[in-house]
């Protein structure tokens, strides 16, 4: 399997409930490289979280519908949960969305990383402890928070300590959802880069980097991958999706961002109208339509993913007729 | 054209300690010797790490908790001194607050009109047409009325919601709004048309807001003043253009090195610490020691030792 860790194809995953589907992961498909950080990025709601449950642990309502995930040869849809288990942690490991708040406040640290092994089957003999000190000493954190109870951490120490746990097996794909947002720039920042190291000394091989923050992803991620409305709209190297994005979201997306140095007084940055649709039930056609200044009749049709460059896809029918100079209306 | 700046509010010298526990009481000095102006019409960025004490400045200002030291003037009266209840109401009907999760602020057993019903029931707010009066208002912060009213806040997004919030502060003539984290938790794309929006709906109706973010691109964006807090100290204070072009306590300068921007990378080569700045700040305050808060360029003040 070449040097892709992971190979995702038109992977589709609903919420099923009373009221139909809600389609939250609908028709994905990219690869991972080894040893690349993959940003995910969107807006609240898209499926940046439902994407990662997908691959580890589809609890109910979320179910699985079509499609391939192969990681590193195990064609991971197929497996049996039993089967599963097994490469938690040490094939794939996640860090989900809101993990700050799954510290209890009544248990010391050592205990939580304790238990939280021992779910995943790793003993926790003096070797394990010795490694769990090694590692905290690479986030800057002294042994002597082991004996402290999580309320005496910081938000950004409580991160580090879990991002510790979650590569303690130097898995080869790491999820990390949202492992910034509820933290100060300064420990962003630290924790952002921390990612980076893991990988650059091999503890982790390649991870999947989500947050609704383009300008975190700007710092550490190889590629970007943009989703809308649980579907695909574009993935690129950094550069390419900042510099030269393709898609119209991608581009409001980033002209919304604000930079230091500009001023409401100088410069009106632009946002999005509207909102994102519902995803229960919806039918047909790119799902950015209601808001996309460029849309056209045949965007009633879904629109294909396509080869921009090397690395590079979109989806979006007129990606190629308005280049990346979105800046014209239609 | 920006002269004689009304001032609608000062805060002079504010001080807020925490007292927690019964038997081994411990105190917390959430804010210590705030000190600033609110010009009418004018944007405020609060902003410092979490815990700086920026809710709390926020709090003792919506009179929502009782100072431990210090004075806040409101139109020339100190409002501690505040008691007649129809002076409450009415200082409590123009210095408004929006909070970070507006999903709390709306019951989710009613439809969202009630926060307007709520408003006319209690205040005098002198519209012929009270339906009339919240249209305008929501097509103020973009909302379609129709589309809008009559609905659970379930249906609304959590921008609407704060937009929503923002309509009814316009319809109350509020003269200072504090909106704490208020775009949080917003995407970008969607956040930038509420701060737009905040700024033109100040501008046309002369509201002050203090705006509490932590993210200083947001606060560069649309604020005229900045205030940077740093364990409860306020620590440089003044022009948002001139802190941002010369910042000068170890904090604020941490925060500018921290911050992530597009077009430009953190330097890998850097060891990037959070907890460095403690010792920075400390260095900093020794090295000058009984300087205090000093104003080192018109309209741009710095705290150079906390004794
Ligand atoms: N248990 C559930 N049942 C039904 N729908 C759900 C469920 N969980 C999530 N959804 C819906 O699936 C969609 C995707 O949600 P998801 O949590 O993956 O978004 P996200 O991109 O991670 O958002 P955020 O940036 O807010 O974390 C949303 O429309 C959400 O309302
Ligand atoms: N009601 C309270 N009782 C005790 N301590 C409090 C209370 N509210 C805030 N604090 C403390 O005051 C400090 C400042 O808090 P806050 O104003 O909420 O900061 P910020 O809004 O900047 O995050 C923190 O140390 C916090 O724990
Ligand atoms: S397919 Fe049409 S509606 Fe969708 S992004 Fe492209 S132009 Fe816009
Ligand atoms: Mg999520
Ligand atoms: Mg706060």
């Amino acid at each position: 399997m070449s040097e892709n860790i992971l190979e995702v194809k038109n992977l589709k995953a609903y919420y099923d409930i009373l009221k139909g589907q809600v389609k939250a992961v609908d028709d994905i498909t990219f690869t991972l490289k080894k040893g690349e950080i993959l940003g995910l990025a969107g807006e609240s709601g898209c499926g940046k979280s439902t994407l990662a449950s997908t691959f580890i642990s589809r609890k109910k309502p979320l179910k699985y519908i079509s499609g391939e995930v192969d990681l590193v040869g195990h064609q991971i849809m197929e497996m049996s949960e039993k089967e599963f288990k097994k490469l938690r942690l040490r094939t794939i490991s996640l860090i989900p969305q809101y993990a700050l708040d799954a510290f209890s406040p009544t248990k010391k640290i050592k205990t939580y990383i304790a238990d939280l092994a021992r779910q995943h089957g790793v003993k926790t003999d003096k070797k394990f402890f010795d490694k769990v000190k090694e590692r905290l000493d690479l986030v800057n954190l002294d042994e002597s928070v082991l004996n402290r109870y999580s309320i005496e951490l910081s938000g950004g120490m409580k991160q580090r300590v879990i991002m510790v746990i979650s590569t303690i097996l130097d898995p080869e794909f790491l999820i990390a959802d949202e492992i910034t947002s509820a933290l100060d720039v300064s420990s962003q920042r630290f924790v952002a880069t921390m990612l980076a190291n893991l990988r650059d000394l091999e503890i982790i091989g390649s991870a999947m980097f989500i947050t609704h923050d383009l300008s975190i992803l700007y710092q550490i991620a190889d590629r970007i991958m943009i989703m809308y409305a649980g579907n695909f709209a574009e993935i690129g190297p950094t550069d390419e999706i900042v510099e030269n994005p393709r898609h119209p979201y991608t581009r409001a997306l980033i002209d919304s961002l604000p930079k230091v140095g500009i001023q409401y007084k100088d410069k009106r940055l632009s946002g999005i109208e509207g909102t994102p649709p519902h995803l229960l039930n919806i039918g047909e056609g790119c799902r950015f339509r209601h808001r996309c200044p460029y849309s056209i009749e045949k965007c009633e049709e879904t629109p294909p993913r396509e080869k921009v460059a090397e690395g590079h896809f979109v989806s979006c029918w007129r990606w190629k007729e308005l280049g990346s100079d979105l800046s014209g209306k239609k | 054209m920006e002269k004689n700046n009304e001032i609608v509010m000062s805060v002079q010298g504010l001080s807020k300690v925490f007292k927690s526990g019964i038997l081994n009481p411990e105190y917390t000095v959430a804010a210590k010797d705030i000190s600033f102006d609110i010009e009418k019409g004018k944007i405020i960025s609060l902003i410092g790490e979490s815990g700086s004490g920026k809710t709390t400045v926020g709090k003792l200002i919506l009179k929502l908790i009782k100072l431990s030291e210090g004075e806040i003037i409101y139109k020339g009266k100190n409002i501690s001194e505040i008691e007649d209840k129809e002076e409450t109401k009415e200082y409590y009907r123009r210095v408004q607050g929006i909070f970070q999760d507006p999903f709390a602020t709306f019951n989710p057993l009613y439809r969202v009109d009630r926060v307007f019903d709520m408003i006319f029931d209690s205040f005098e707010l002198g519209f012929e047409d009270k339906d009339q009066a919240i249209r305008d208002a929501l097509y103020d912060v973009n909302l379609n009325p129709d589309r809008t009213l009559g609905k659970f806040p379930h249906q609304l997004s959590g921008g609407q919601l704060q937009r929503l919030l923002i309509a009814r502060a316009l319809l109350m003539d509020v003269d200072v709004l504090i909106a704490d984290e208020l775009i949080s938790m917003l995407d970008a794309s969607t956040r930038i048309g509420v701060l737009n929006l905040l700024v033109e709906s100040c501008k046309k109706h002369g509201m002050a807001v203090i705006f509490i973010t932590h993210d200083l691109n947001l606060g560069y964006y649309i604020s005229d003043k900045s205030l940077i807090m740093y364990k409860g100290r306020l620590v440089e204070r003044g022009d948002t253009k001139k802190i941002y072009e010369n910042a000068t306590h170890p904090y604020t300068q941490m925060l500018f090195e921290a911050v992530p921007e597009i077009g430009e990378r953190w330097d890998p080569d850097e060891e990037f610490l959070p907890e460095q700045v403690v010792k920075d700040v400390k260095e900093f305050y020794q090295e000058n020691e009984g300087k205090g808060f000093v104003e080192i360029e018109e309209d741009h003040s710095v705290l150079f030792s906390d004794k």
